[in-house]
């Protein structure tokens, strides 16, 4: 139970694959415009994620180790696109609102890397597990980088109203530069704290 | 021929890949520590993304389109680019050992660039046909290489310089990438 439990905290925390892997940066920095776009994007990153680790850790003693990551990426592929029809599906402003980044999540590094790292050596509960945090960790870190941006860009969080009639909103933090900013400033803010601890933990 | 120019500016300045769609942030980040890998990156890309929009566009249009397999579009694009890269890799070592060694290890990540498959399925999306995807996929690419060879220079600057412990390597990265992004807003609104 131990060994479970810090598989899943793992990912959500410890090695989470934005802040300490910064992995998956592509849909990082385009889809934290609002914090609705960065949960969508989280969660859809997530279903394919514990989908993927979840089949390739069934298939892992049977995929020939040569061609692995071929059949990894088509693995991924073919969840990714399940995933874009039921969004396309029941979730149309969404998938619209994504666009484009839906399709790529094949290519976020963090699935493969999870696939390739975990899956493959792993059983399939643990598999799963670790999907599951990697991904609730990617999704954490979207929806603080998008609350950042929603908050200083638009005024509003969700959507709702937070502050706007008297202090115009920054309007830079919800347009692309302010995305590379803000990540920037929140990794610093990360680094600060942790070597702040390191340096409490050795006096 | 307007509409191919309009095509190369929205591809180079207005709809950067890097600065303003967020595309290929990976490379952009990963390799741009010198300006020389930066290069071999920027080549490299740009010589996979050529390929890859002609074929994605021919597959599209002369198998998926005609048997009406759309939703099978990413699937089918990613295995074209992971064989191409393959491919590519194979001809490059074999006909020109001496790019073949400037690339390195450079060509096989190029799989999991996110430019490239997106410059697939954006062709597809804007209905561009052959011409225009080849000219789309081309200055993309040219725009991708010359934001990674402008920022690689910017890096190796700030190598020398005395950052902020907090700051150093990623932080300071991402806030000249967003500098530079700022810079390159000045070039919305810009047709012809």
């Amino acid at each position: 139970m131990e060994k479970k439990k810090s598989v899943f905290m793992n990912g959500l925390l410890f090695e989470n694959p934005t802040f300490v892997q910064l992995l998956g940066m592509c849909p990082t920095l385009a889809t934290t415009t609002s914090v609705k776009n960065g949960i969508g994007m989280g969660l859809s990153a997530t279903a394919v994620l514990i989908l993927s680790n979840m089949l390739i850790s069934l298939l892992r003693k049977i995929i020939p180790d040569k061609v692995r990551i071929a059949a990894y990426i088509v693995i991924i592929a073919a969840f990714v696109t399940i995933v874009e029809m039921c969004l396309n599906a029941y979730l149309p402003d969404i998938a619209e609102q994504l666009g484009i980044f839906i399709p790529l999540i094949v290519v976020n590094c963090i699935i493969l890397a999870r696939a390739e790292s975990f899956a493959s050596k792993n059983g399939v509960f643990a598999s799963m597990l670790d999907g599951a945090g990697m991904g609730l960790g990617f999704t954490c870190a979207l929806t603080i980088i998008s609350t950042v941006r929603e908050l200083l860009g638009a005024g509003t969080i969700l959507g709702i109203k937070i502050y706007g009639d008297t202090i115009t909103p920054m309007a830079i933090f919800g347009m692309p530069p302010g995305g590379f900013i803000t990540l920037g400033l929140i990794i610093a803010v990360i680094n600060f704290i942790i070597s702040k601890r390191k340096a409490a933990k050795n006096k | 021929m307007m509409e191919v120019i309009s095509v190369i500016i929205a591809a180079l300045f207005t709809e950067n890949f890097v600065l303003v769609k967020f595309l290929g942030i990976c490379p952009f980040l990963g390799v741009s520590k010198k300006t020389e890998t930066a290069i071999g990156m920027g080549m490299a890309v740009t010589f996979v993304m050529a390929i890859a929009s002609m074929c994605t566009w021919a597959v599209n249009h002369f198998l998926l389109e005609r048997f009406s397999l759309e939703y099978l579009q990413t699937i089918v694009f990613i295995l074209i680019i992971a064989g191409l890269v393959q491919f590519v890799e194979m001809f490059v070592k074999k006909s020109m050992p001496s790019l073949y060694s400037a690339l390195g290890i450079y060509l096989p990540l190029i799989t999991t660039n996110c430019a490239v498959l997106g410059v697939a399925l954006l062709n597809v999306q804007n209905g561009y046909g052959f011409m225009l995807s080849l000219v789309y996929g081309t200055f993309a690419a040219l725009g991708f290489s010359m934001s990674i060879v402008l920022f690689s220079g910017i890096r190796e600057f700030i190598d020398e310089r005395d950052v902020p412990e907090a700051f150093r390597g990623f932080p300071i990265a991402l806030i000249t990438a967003g500098l530079m992004a700022i810079a390159f807003t000045g070039f919305s609104g810009l047709t012809i």
